[in-house]
């Protein structure tokens, strides 16, 4: 894996995508998972929705937006990680929903692209502000606070573990590695 | 204190609690394939690292291979690039794969039930969601990402935060012509395509214990269209019968210390568990999804569900969506609807039973002109098994194509795929936009039900039929 930077705070402009359980297959479909590498998902991001003219991503006040606040269930059905490289790549640094699929949670981690889960009226509150016009949020992890310059700020808990990864853009597998008497020890234990 | 099944396979892998609630879980078995595994392999060369248990990593080909005849080349430089990078990584590695030529190749999660490498109590990780499927065996099988794959390589293990239990308690008798993918679709339609999340499903209950062990499999592979972490049935003696000299199956005196092993693998009479849902398995028909996740999904008796009826503007807008996507009217009965194409295959659907069971549909008849229908094996070995059967035949004289082996038509990344606007009976698990070619039109249904729906090149209910 790379080792993602550390995320701590981010401000960014918003994008509102409000459809409930966007699934991997949306994010990035089949036909751009056949490369061998980690890079080069970006241009093809909700490569079937983006034929729309219409579609949030290509509307003018979308371009630049880095957080995406988008419907529950955000991320479901295939384990690609590859949906998270392509949200990555094309700019996103944070995905606001009131949920996300488990496997998608877990790549989001490993990538530096933080999920914020908030309650629904929260989230509808936030897709209505970004809906009218250019529209900023601020993003902290280690308060896990998200807030506006208008008086929005609402408090988010994030995963222990994926909190830690996002913050120390750590090495996951260097720092198993570490543990390495216990797993022989576990291996031995077993017979 | 009682425990789960999950809680039971949990603390006999980890390795080492890192925080409250995250631990160090030991792998028993990492299956790899083609798609998820390139970036992978890529990062461990780039650091330097190996692969730590060779011997407990088995790789094949499935995702992004051809269906048609083996001895071309693959067509696609792309595909060909990727399933030879496999290749490469394999040999350098050291890791057993089952290679394109090879006949023990086919859908990773048909071939390691069918070798006997999958067993109970065994923590089994795959980059593919699909993985739960190995839960029949009262194994705790998940799909991660392509990181926690090279994490795995790297370590032969995975840090996990721990999910919760969750308990499906399925009951009573089905009825004729309802299958296991009737009472998995059932229980998502309830329970809802997030109903799951962050959870381990265990299936109980007489209706469970009563379905066989490829029956298992269909239920434990959809756990993930409910959003589960992982499905999982307690092992028992139809667990067993199936193991039983498979080829990485234990023999002889350690069989048996094998099963008296695995006969400990279950939920504590009483155990507690964090939520539980009961499905009445008698009140069940033959299932079809009539939209864009597992979720929307119905009886074939019934009608296309009107979105304003739906309670929240959420479940609204997604159901007017899906009906657009679907070209669908409220009120339509789905009995009746008119299907161009039938796809017989799958993680899901694609094993010997599945296609003795579609076989035995259609003998004898033959597939409406309006319809092209495929039969994808799940295995190269589910294909030799069906051909020494003459299944190959019947399905053949009744105008299906009969393919080899791999993941097909159910994600569509190789030729197989729907044109714009097709409507498709599909076996495979997943009906989301696009999933199996843009713009095509997926009813997701049991292996009888997509038989004959080829017939009669229009979905019907089988029971009547």
């Amino acid at each position: 894996m790379v080792t993602p930077a550390p995320f701590v705070r981010h401000r960014g402009k918003v994008v509102a995508l409000p459809r409930a359980n966007v699934d991997t297959d949306q994010i990035i479909p089949k036909q751009f998972l056949k490369g061998i590498e980690r890079e080069g998902f970006g241009p093809n991001l909700f490569f079937d929705w983006r034929a729309n003219p219409d579609f949030e991503l290509n509307r003018p006040g979308a371009q630049g937006a880095s957080i995406l606040v988008t419907g529950p269930n955000f991320g479901c059905g295939s384990s690609r990680e590859h949906a998270v490289w392509a949200l990555k790549q094309y700019g996103f640094r944070v995905i606001v929903a009131p949920s996300f699929a488990d496997i998608f949670l877990a790549n989001c981690y490993r990538n530096g692209l933080l999920p914020v889960i908030l309650p629904e009226p929260d989230v509808t509150q936030l897709t209505r502000n970004a809906e009218n016009g250019a529209y900023d949020l601020t993003v902290d992890l280690e308060h896990e606070l998200v807030s506006d310059d208008s008086g929005f700020s609402a408090r988010f808990s994030t995963d222990a573990y994926g909190r830690q990864l996002l913050l120390q853009g750590l090495d996951e597998i260097g720092r198993t590695l570490l543990e390495e008497a216990s797993i022989a020890a576990y291996e031995r234990g077993r017979g | 204190m009682t425990r789960t099944l999950f809680d039971r396979v949990w603390d006999a892998h980890v390795v080492q609690e890192l925080a409250d609630g995250v631990a160090l879980l030991y792998v028993d078995l990492h299956l790899v394939h083609e798609v998820t595994s390139p970036q992978a392999f890529a990062g461990l060369r780039r650091e330097g690292r190996t692969v730590r248990r060779p011997e407990r990593t088995l790789a094949t080909v499935d995702h992004n291979v051809p269906t048609s005849d083996r001895s071309l080349p693959i067509a696609d430089p792309i595909a060909a690039r990727q399933v030879s990078a496999l290749e490469t990584n394999a040999q350098e590695f050291g890791i057993e794969l089952f290679g394109l030529a090879s006949p023990g190749q086919g859908i990773v999660h048909v071939i390691g039930p069918e070798l006997g490498a999958t067993q109970p109590g065994m923590v089994i990780v795959c980059g593919d969601s699909h993985t739960s499927t190995h839960g029949a065996f009262g194994a705790f099988a998940l799909g991660i990402g392509t990181s926690e794959v090279e994490h795995v390589l790297a370590t032969q293990c995975l840090v996990l935060s721990k999910p919760r239990n969750l308990e499906a308690r399925i009951t009573g008798t089905r009825a004729p012509g309802v299958g296991a993918k009737d009472l998995i679709l059932a229980l998502i339609g309830k329970i809802g395509t997030a109903g799951a999340t962050g959870h381990v499903l265990e299936y109980t209950g007489d209706a469970v214990r009563a379905l066989s062990m490829e029956e298992r499999m269909t239920v434990c592979n959809m756990s993930i269209e409910a959003g589960a972490r992982a499905g999982m049935i307690a092992p028992d003696d139809v667990t067993f019968a199936y193991l039983e000299g498979r080829p990485r199956a234990p023999r002889d005196e350690a069989w048996q210390q094998a099963v008296a092993r695995w006969r400990t693998y279950r939920s504590d009479p009483g155990a507690s568990y964090d939520a539980r849902v009961e499905l009445d398995a008698t009140k069940v028909g033959p299932q079809v999804t009539w939209g864009t996740t597992p979720g929307m999904v119905a009886d074939i008796t019934s009608r296309i569900p009107d979105p304003a009826e739906f309670a929240t503007p959420t479940e609204r807008e997604a159901a007017a969506r899906a009906l657009e996507y679907m070209g669908l009217d409220p009120g339509t009965p789905l009995e009746g609807i008119p299907i161009d194409r039938v796809f017989l295959g799958s993680c899901t659907n694609a094993r010997i039973e599945d296609l003795r069971a579609a076989a035995s549909v259609i003998r004898g008849r033959h597939v409406s002109t309006r319809v092209r229908a495929m039969v994808v094996p799940g295995s190269q070995r589910v294909k030799a098994q069906a051909e020494r059967e003459g299944l190959d035949r019947v399905f053949r004289e009744a105008g299906f194509e009969w393919r080899n082996a791999g993941c097909s038509m159910c994600l569509g990344m190789n030729a197989d795929v729907l044109g714009p606007g097709e409507r498709c009976a599909a076996t495979s698990n997943r009906n989301f936009e696009g999933r199996q070619g843009r713009g095509g039109r997926t009813h997701l249904m049991s292996p009888v039900m997509a038989a004959a729906a080829a017939i009669e090149g229009r979905l019907v209910d089988v029971r009547a039929w």
